[in-house]
């Protein structure tokens, strides 16, 4: 099953590698793997996309636990939770497809960023699903490259990770 | 002004630091970046440095001291060929849970990433194999960052830390102050059990009608020995120990029934099949120990002490975890069981662990460990017990890997924990002689004996020099069979005796290169002369002797678990077993 894991780290060279090597070393599975310093300069908030049953998950969080530059580890599968991601697409957008292009584009509330004579790059925001969605939408159209950021998650109501 | 911090410089920072954390020891080998540390020490006598002859040496002579001391063995390399070379010692210790601090000293920062002399990324290298490391970039930061690593590596469940320190950080000065302690906020190891865990572990283990008793490493590394005799004579239980466990219970006890595992004892192993409660401690379900997990303990309900939330349920499945620190859950454990004992509404159901220990009783009417006693030929087994009876059991014992290793564990009967030294996890061959150098350099007194195989003594035999440098007269006991005995064992078993590379062709005349080195050397061939030999060696209380004993090429050591199998499918004879070894292969 698939889980989204919330880590505060100590904002420090290596910490990635040492998350990154875990999961390779141990042969859990990552999805995606999203990292970014927080409101607080010395800790990064990472996300997390892994699979496995649950006692591979149990096993995933433990080892991130133990890691000593991990501060904290939620499993975000286990509260109410918000997820998002953003994927940039360049697509062919040729005379007859661009009507059906933008049509899409406005049903999944997305961006044209760039526009060339033939090419338009699109930003699209949502969920996994949502985002695996569009791609499907453009199964009959020239896809040239995509670009997706990996998943991140926050808790809904006024629970905090942080605290 | 009072209160001024010194100035210095980081090389100063570094050994003041040293002093500061108490250590007395230090196992290194100069080079090109660590020269201004080595400047430094030969200005002071406080902390002594052991000059190794091989960095794998100082990695696991500094291991050895650890497990003999339970203080962190401290290493100092430079850098590039220099920790490459401590690696193996690194990983050794971190599959034991070993506490060492290692430094490792690396090009200076205006070049790292830009492939200098001797430039190795020891933090990327080490990364796997470290509880953690440290990069230290500025000099500001080297004091607080050492007092990490010993904190580090000496809490929660210990490993080894390493700590790379470019050249110009030790060049460059700073204020100096050694914090007096740290807090982490990523880091806080659980230390207390959780009460109603401990409650319900009282429960079930009163409930047990046929309860056994595994315990680990952990149980020395926490110092809780004393807790798990009270605990176990408490409860009247069977008890066994891990390969890495062995000494954290008496193994003269009358409840210890020997080591469990791929070559612990039948009764041990079967009365791990057969029970319905297992309480583990400070142990962690090595494939080794286990077997086949789906025949693991069928029957039994497991409780799991451990410090490393990890270790629990990795392998098998737990009804009661207790994460903490194996002496303080044990400590609440007693206290609990006491209380339940006391009042005398409860306590082990006496009928039923009757006639428990009747069956283990008959399993060990077995004699699992029987061996040919009237042999001409010296069989191993004899050489470990007559140095197990004529140390009374108290020396520091350090093996190698492999046969003599298991034999080691067999049969000399550790009774205290941190006499038993040996690569467990990792299974590193060369481990011995350095690792028994280094307890004999924490204990001058004490008596070491390195149980070895000639295939084994050769990977570090270069320690040899520093033996005699630093006067450590250990005892090696080399079970010489002219084979790595274990390779040849499994290739008889499971490979039809194909014997591919496993004979040890043109070895050396084993006493000319004891002599070589300045010590003594003896070649015992026949089993009459083995009491003799090893008196004669011990009594020479000054000298480091390397008895070369020519054993029985042929012994195999029994019992055995093949792998893959479960407790209760060991082979206990060589009639049992050559037969149908090889066709379960097939």
């Amino acid at each position: 099953m698939r889980h989204i894991l919330s880590l505060l780290v100590e904002n420090e060279a290596g910490a990635l590698s040492r998350i990154a090597g875990l999961f390779s070393a141990r042969g859990f599975n990552i999805g995606s793997l999203t990292v970014a310093p927080t409101e607080d300069p010395t800790v990064s908030r990472m996300t997390i996309v892994t699979s496995g049953s649950n006692a591979i998950i149990e096993q995933v969080t433990k080892h991130l636990n133990k890691l000593v530059d991990v501060i904290k580890v939620v499993d975000l599968n286990e509260t109410d939770y918000v997820e998002r991601e953003l994927m940039l697409v360049k697509v062919k957008a040729a005379d007859e497809s661009r009507e059906e292009l933008i049509r899409l584009n406005d049903l999944f509330r997305g961006r044209i960023i760039d526009i060339t004579d033939d090419v338009y790059t699109i930003e699209i925001t949502g969920d996994g699903d949502e985002v695996e969605a569009f791609l499907q939408a453009l199964k009959s159209k020239t896809i040239l490259e995509t670009v997706r950021t990996g998943v991140s998650g926050i808790t809904r109501g006024d629970k905090a990770v942080m605290n | 002004m009072s209160d001024s911090k010194p100035v210095l410089r980081g090389a100063e920072i570094f050994v003041r630091a040293l002093k500061d954390e108490g250590v007395k020891h230090l196992f290194g080998y100069p080079g090109g970046a660590v020269l201004h540390i080595y400047d430094e020490l030969y200005k002071q006598t406080e902390v002594e440095h052991i000059l190794v002859r091989h960095e794998q040496g100082a990695a696991h002579a500094a291991d050895g001291y650890a497990r003999a001391t339970g203080r962190p063995g401290v290493v100092l390399v430079t850098s590039g060929p220099g920790i490459t070379n401590a690696i193996t010692g690194i990983a050794t210790a971190y599959m034991d849970s070993i506490p060492l601090v290692v430094f490792s000293g690396q090009v200076p920062t205006s070049v790292i990433g830009n492939d200098a002399f001797q430039e190795v990324d020891a933090i990327g290298i080490s990364r796997p194999c470290v509880k953690h490391n440290f990069l230290v970039s500025d000099v500001k930061d080297l004091a607080a960052t050492m007092k990490k690593a010993f904190y580090v590596a000496n809490s929660g469940r210990p490993g080894p830390v390493v700590v790379d320190i470019p050249k110009d950080v030790t060049a460059n000065s700073c204020a100096y102050e050694y914090p007096e302690s740290i807090e982490m906020r990523s880091y806080r190891p659980t230390v207390k059990g959780h009460p109603g865990q401990i409650k319900r572990a009282v429960k079930l283990v009163l409930s047990a009608k046929k309860p056994m008793i595994y315990t680990g490493g952990g149980v020395i590394l926490s110092e809780a020995n004393e807790e798990l005799t009270e605990f176990t004579r408490l409860l009247g239980y069977p008890i066994t120990n891990t390969l890495m466990g062995l000494g954290g219970y008496p193994a003269t006890d009358k409840q210890f029934i020997g080591m469990l595992g791929m070559h612990g004892t039948y009764e041990a192993n079967m009365a791990m099949h057969q029970c319905d409660v297992l309480i583990a401690i400070g142990a962690r379900f090595d494939d080794r120990v286990t077997g086949d997990l789906e025949k693991f303990c069928p029957y039994a309900k497991i409780i799991h002490i451990d410090v490393d939330p990890s270790s629990i349920a990795k392998n098998v499945p737990v009804a009661v975890p207790i994460v903490g620190d194996v002496k303080h859950v044990l400590q609440d454990l007693n206290a609990n069981l006491k209380n339940a004992l006391s009042n005398g509404k409860a306590g082990p159901d006496q009928a039923a662990l009757k006639a428990w220990w009747r069956q283990v009783r008959e399993w060990q009417a077995a004699d699992c460990l029987r061996f040919d006693r009237e042999s001409a030929l010296i069989k191993p087994q004899l050489v470990v017990e007559k140095l197990y009876e004529l140390t009374n059991g108290e020396a520091y014992v350090a093996s190698d890997v492999g046969q003599h290793q298991m034999w080691a564990a067999q049969f000399y009967k550790f009774d205290k924990p941190r006499r038993w030294l040996n690569s467990g996890g990792l299974g590193t061959m060369g481990f011995g002689l350095p690792a028994a150098m280094g307890a004999k350099i924490a204990y001058p007194s004490a008596t070491v004996a390195c149980i070895t195989g000639e295939a084994s003594l050769v990977m570090c035999i270069q320690e040899l020099s520093t033996c005699l440098q630093y006067q450590t007269p250990i005892k090696i006991i080399n079970l010489n069979n002219r084979y790595m005995g274990m390779v040849r064992q499994w290739q008889e078993f499971f490979y039809e005796k194909r014997y591919s590379h496993s004979y040890m062709d043109a070895l050396p005349d084993f006493v000319k290169l004891a002599e070589s080195f300045g010590h003594l050397g003896m070649r015992i061939d026949k089993a009459n002369d083995v009491e003799g030999a090893l008196k004669e060696a011990l009594a020479l209380k000054d000298r480091l002797v390397l008895m070369d004993f020519i054993t029985d090429q042929t012994e195999n050591v029994y019992p055995m678990i093949a792998a893959g199998k479960g407790h209760h499918e060991m082979h206990l004879t060589p009639a049992t077993a050559a037969g149908s070894m090889e066709r379960e292969l097939a």
